[in-house]
């Protein structure tokens, strides 16, 4: 039999496409299954830049680890049992009323009891050394950064410096930072993947953190926790810096003519989606204290109503106190 | 399926007693719609539990409203309570004149059982009607709101019981005490004294310790 | 007009969204067609009489089934949408989703997965096996479980509506305050969230009442607990936890609506509201709830994977404890959820060890199963590939669970496309491959005739493949520092894996459209298919010791057990399909149609507080409890099946499988 040419030319042709999606696949597959343990430099996760990433990762592959002990010998039986006893299979032992075996319950029991019991102690151990309200102990003195969520960017106020920023968190490397974090209307999550530790922000509530970043660079910071149609978009620029760079930059901000009133900041809460990274080179005195307490909203602060409450209840008189006045007593 | 191992028949034997019920059990209806309506009222009973859970969490959440101690009147509460308590007893005595078949009783303890829960009630809404004339209605504080709700949905609860217990009355007029009517002033009986043990929880968590 | 109407008006009808508008009239064809279809065989009275009505739990079951299944496509379709949208927009364009539709998308996904696809498809398996399995007659509450059918429908019915009729909510499938309070969602999407599910949710609790009396008073003598097939027990399990779980969630919704339409203040972000204690609520519901839907699977996998092997269940009393055990511990878990809320290390330990227990007596099933197929004669049917399909992805997707339960490795993995791999590997791999083992088990106890094995395989196959390409992207996404629910972004190196996540969302899709292929041409070639022996596989329970599909009197005398499997020893002892020598009359309940009635006034009040149209709820609230009282005094419930009708249903049957 003849074949054409043609067909002959269009074989040749849909084998090398097969060819280049074969070679694409099989590059992908690699992608897809290497990467993640050899930490590429798109795993953000697998690459931290960080030692609260660092120690994170290394709890990741532990525990996963961990786990492969069971996990693989029974994907491996699952196939393996399934093949040797397929009904075909005349050859093999067939026992339709064997139905109990105290010693393989007791290692399916004892063993997945024994791989929690160390991966419990390993929670227990961990959860305590990488509680993100536990200060990282570092040479370097730490600085205190106040962020506050708001629909959908993120506000930076650095309380020592007196100055603030939109969208974009600068601080010196090998420096510990402490985060104090609450939000303005809705929930947001805090999370720079390459340094570790994510955090809810909620509004009338603190939530803390404190991040340490080991080598210079510009990591990505995200929401991780969805807010509203703005929320794609609600990203900052996590900038770990030379003390010399960091001192450039707060320069910067302080030459900044703006100032971070009570004011300008309502008009900052305001939805706005995909915000460009400003500065303010001047804050008002408290200014997170009062977003935290809510006395933005024109009604009482929340801590002085607590306060309020407290008094009446140890002293049973009502009214002895007004908000202006207790705000004094603190 | 050529391939299927069917068990081998070890013996035929005829049909035997021991394989199918020839008797026909009769199932007690009554006592699997009392299991029923218990297992229910053990879910009635954790919806109250998520209420009294949320009114201890936000019962501090007064917002520079009036906290419990301003606002709980207890020799009201202890009127409301009592009103409620008694009423249990009176179904109680709905439930013996049952057992003994005297109808005309049974409709005349249930009339008067439903007359305390509408004490109950109008002495529930009176109080809730003051605090929300005097601005301490329900969005007021989270402490309000968590107050007006748990009481509330007990009031609900009470309000619902009542109509029932009228329907019940009427089922009891025009067919007498049958098997079906008795089953139902049985759960009913079930649900109010369930109410009651609720409101001995309320009592305590939102008025006693409120202003305790 | 204006105020009759509450908040209604046209602007309601999103005209200038053709994507909507499309699915809208799409909607409407099908439902005109599937109308019409039925007028042009003549099928409206039996569909009211014999279905709608009907107060048989195998009809309910099977009307639970295609409910589920139905929404099945509802979910799907978001789910592809979704896929397309983040595939088009991850190299920096807009893609053809706006924000606000996006949002939309994505919460109706979950909420119609999990309440209408997932929950009605348990409900349904249940309602069809579990009182066969038992050897009872019927439900506890027969009208009752009509009623819990009609309401769940209401719900779901809610939710469609939502799609042509404003807007469905835009907060994600738990509708986390402060996001969901009146101050940031004002519109009507998270109204018809909260009245949808609140309706639907009484349907279920009611549902669980019903199977845990059924199971605990309805068994055939005989039969104690420890004998129950585990199909049976994991029902139990499941439905204690609805009866435990679901009034958390009734009570939940009902303070967030007290907040919106009253303006109350539990959640609010002002006047001592707290918004994590929602989070606490929901996820004490939440967690159980992920149970409620695996428990039953895994009571489904137990059942095929020992018809199959042709074989008693290995360790069925430790696969009695262990379900105990996870029904137990479900509710000590839930703080897994937000590890990252800043609870402390303690609490936060604490929880994720619990969690790491559960993996214990789940772990133990995992090897039953192995053990069953071990020494066993495994027939490659349907059935048994998806649980093989199973057990390999349930290991992957507990292992990655146990990995969050590690709060340390949580706070980086949390809300990341990590988080969504690994819960769709545990409810695709879990729930829906069980749905679908459970499906193709017991089609032919349902209908009398088994399904298309040659499309069962193809539609198995579509869907493992399509699962692992769909979601292992998806865990290495999450590991990039991909966060969930974004509607664009701009990553040359995501989009590569998003592509192939959607690519793998196709492959799900020709699973379906294989599945509908299977029961189309199963139904087409039903005369090849039939099964009258009732029994097509050589079971060993109870349900297959009856005709397919059984008579509405399930067992036309109740069996007597002696063992566990009792059918298999039945059948051992040859006394299996032997004609009786007389019958009983059987006493049966009638069809009712307040249950559907009630439900049609449910939906309405529901639609009424969506749209503040006050006069309509007030009316069909009336009405509805009016029904019921009235329903109360209707004295002609019952009928009895004369023993000449059952000798000659039974005469049919046992001629039959004598064959």
């Amino acid at each position: 039999m003849i074949i054409p040419e043609r067909i002959l030319n269009k074989a040749s042709e849909t084998a090398g496409a097969w060819r280049k999606v074969r070679r694409l696949a099989s590059s992908l597959s690699l992608l897809l299954v290497t990467t993640p343990l050899l930490g590429g430099c798109q795993f953000a996760v697998m690459d931290p830049k960080g030692p609260i990433g660092a120690q994170e990762k290394s709890i990741i592959l532990l525990s996963t680890g961990l786990m492969l002990i069971v996990v693989v010998p029974v994907i491996a039986l699952t196939l393996a049992f399934a093949w040797r006893y397929r009904a075909s299979n005349s050859k093999a032992t067939f026992a339709p009323d064997w139905s109990h075996s105290n010693r393989i319950e007791a290692v399916v029991w004892l063993v997945p009891c024994l791989i929690v019991a160390i991966l419990g102690s390993v929670t227990w151990v961990s959860s305590h050394t990488l509680d993100p309200y536990r200060p990282i102990a570092a040479a370097a003195k730490p600085i205190d950064v106040d962020v506050v969520s708001l629909d959908w960017k993120w506000l930076f106020i650095y309380p020592d410096l007196k100055i603030a920023s939109v969208n974009e968190l600068a601080f010196p490397v090998g420096t510990p930072v402490r985060f104090r974090m609450t939000s303005s209307s809705v929930m947001d999550a805090f999370f720079i993947p390459r340094l570790g530790s994510q955090i809810y922000t909620m509004p009338g509530m603190e939530t803390k953190l404190s991040l340490l970043a080991d080598n210079p660079g510009t990591y990505e910071g995200i929401s991780a926790n969805y807010s509203g149609d703005g929320f794609s978009d609600m990203k900052f620029a996590a900038r770990a810096m030379s003390a010399a760079d960091f001192a450039k930059w707060v320069e910067t901000v302080r030459r900044s003519p703006r100032e971070l009133t009570m004011a300008a900041y309502r008009q900052l809460a305001k939805p706005s989606e995909d915000v460009p990274v400003g500065y303010y080179g001047d804050i008002a005195s408290n200014l997170y204290h009062d977003v935290l307490n809510k006395c933005a909203d024109g009604s009482s602060c929340t801590d002085d109503n607590v306060r309020l409450a407290l008094a009446k209840e140890s002293f049973g008189a009502v009214g002895l106190c007004k908000t202006s006045e207790s705000r004094i007593l603190r | 399926m050529n391939i299927q191992a069917r068990p081998l028949p070890v013996a035929t034997a005829p049909l035997a007693p021991e394989v199918f019920e020839v008797e026909e059990e009769h199932h007690d209806a009554g006592a699997i719609t009392t299991l029923g309506f218990w297992i229910y009222l053990m879910s009635d009973c954790i919806l109250f539990a998520s209420l009294f859970a949320s009114f201890v969490v936000l019962r501090g959440a007064t917002a520079g409203g009036p906290s419990g101690r301003e606002i709980f009147n207890l020799p009201y509460v202890a009127v409301e309570t009592s009103c409620l308590l008694v009423s249990s007893f009176t179904y109680g005595m709905a439930m013996i004149s049952a057992e003994s078949g005297k109808r005309a009783w049974v409709l005349r303890w249930l009339g008067l059982t439903l007359a305390l829960g509408l004490a109950f009630m109008g002495l529930e809404l009176h109080e809730f009607a003051k605090l929300i004339s005097e601005g301490s209605g329900p969005d007021r504080s989270g402490f309000l709101s968590a107050f007006f709700t748990l009481v509330g949905t007990h009031g609900l609860h009470v309000t619902s019981g009542m109509v029932w217990m009228l329907v019940l009355m009427a089922h009891v007029l025009r067919n007498g005490l049958t098997e079906a009517n008795r089953t139902r002033l049985m759960c009913l009986s079930l649900f109010w004294h369930f109410l009651d043990i609720v409101w001995i929880g309320v009592f305590t968590v939102v008025y006693l310790m409120g202003v305790a | 007009m204006g105020d009759m109407l509450g908040k209604l008006t046209l602007d309601a009808v999103p005209m200038h969204q053709p994507i909507i508008m499309g699915a809208v009239a799409f909607m409407i064809l099908c439902g005109l067609g599937v109308a019409a279809l039925i007028t042009h065989l003549g099928f409206w009275r039996t569909l009211w009489s014999d279905w709608i009505t009907s107060v048989d739990h195998k009809k309910i079951g099977i009307m639970y089934i295609m409910l589920a299944m139905v929404m099945l496509l509802r979910g799907f379709s978001d789910a592809i949408m979704m896929r397309m949208q983040q595939a088009l927009a991850s190299t920096g364009g807009p893609g053809y989703l706006p924000p606000e539709h996006f949002d939309q998308v994505f919460t109706a996904h979950g909420v119609i997965m999990i309440f209408f696809m997932a929950m009605p498809f348990i409900v349904g398996l249940m309602n069809i096996v579990m009182p066969l399995q038992i050897g009872a007659r019927d439900v506890a509450f027969p009208y009752l479980n009509n009623l819990s059918f009609w309401l769940t429908a209401a719900g779901a019915l809610l939710v469609n509506i939502s799609l042509g009729i404003g807007e469905f909510a835009k907060t994600g499938w738990l509708a986390y305050p402060p996001l969901s309070e009146i101050a940031y969602s004002p519109g009507v999407g998270v109204d018809y969230y909260i009245w949808a599910l609140q309706i639907a949710g009484v349907g279920t609790l009611l549902s669980g009442v019903n199977m845990i009396t059924t199971i605990l008073k309805m068994r055939a003598p005989g039969m104690t607990l420890m004998r129950m097939p585990i199909f049976s027990w994991t029902a139990l399990c499941a439905n204690m936890l609805i009866v435990a779980a679901f009034p958390i969630l009734t009570a939940t919704l009902a303070m967030l609506s007290l907040d919106r339409y009253l303006g109350m203040h539990f959640f609010t972000n002002d006047a001592g509201g707290n918004p994590m204690m929602y989070v606490n609520l929901i996820w004490a519901w939440g967690h159980p709830e992920v149970y409620i839907l695996i428990l039953p699977c895994f009571g489904v996998f137990s059942e095929v994977i020992s018809t199959f092997s042709s074989k008693q269940l290995f360790g069925y009393t430790s696969m009695v404890y262990a379900t105990v055990c996870i029904t137990v511990l479900s509710f000590l878990v839930w703080l897994h959820h937000f590890f990252t809320m800043g609870t402390g290390a303690d609490v936060n330990a604490f929880f994720g060890i619990t969690t790491m227990i559960i993996a214990i007596p789940t772990g133990a099933k995992i090897f039953n199963w192995l053990f069953t197929m071990y020494r066993g004669r495994v027939r490659f049917t349907t059935p048994v590939l998806w649980t093989i399909g199973f057990m390999i992805t349930f290991v992957i997707g507990g292992m990655t669970g146990v990995l969050m339960a590690v709060p340390p490795a949580d706070f980086v993995l949390h809300n990341s496309l990590f988080l969504i791999a690994h819960f769709h590997n545990v409810i695709i791999g879990g729930v829906v491959f069980g749905c679908m083992a459970g499906v193709n088990y017991w089609f032919p106890k349902a209908f009398g005739f088994t399904l298309d094995e040659r499309l069962g395989k193809i539609s198995f196959w579509c869907w493992l493949v399509g699962f692992y390409l769909a979601f292992m992207p998806l865990y290495a996404l999450g590991l990039m520092g991909m966060t969930r629910r974004l509607d664009h972004v701009n990553n040359p190196v995501w989009h590569v894996y998003l592509v192939v996540a959607m690519v793998g969302a196709v492959i799900i899709m020709c699973g379906i459209a294989a599945q509908i292929a299977q029961i189309t041409v199963s139904i087409w070639n039903r005369a090849a298919l039939r099964d009258l022996t009732g029994d097509p596989w050589n079971g060993r329970t109870l349900e297959w010791a009856v005709a397919s599909p059984p008579p509405a009197y399930n067992f036309a005398r109740t069996p007597i057990v002696t063992t566990r499997d009792a059918y298999w020893e039945m059948k051992r002892r040859g006394l299996a399909h032997n004609p009786l020598p007389a019958y009983r009359p059987i006493h049966m309940p009638r069809n009712t149609a307040t249950g559907v009635i009630v439900s049609a006034f449910a939906a309405a009040l529901g639609f009424g507080l969506i749209w503040h149209i006050w006069w309509l709820s007030i009316a069909s609230f009336v009405a509805a409890i009016g029904i019921a009282i009235t329903h109360s005094f209707n004295e002609d419930r019952d009928y009895y099946v004369t023993p000449d009708e059952i000798a000659e249903n039974e005469g049919k049957y046992h001629l039959a499988s004598q064959v």
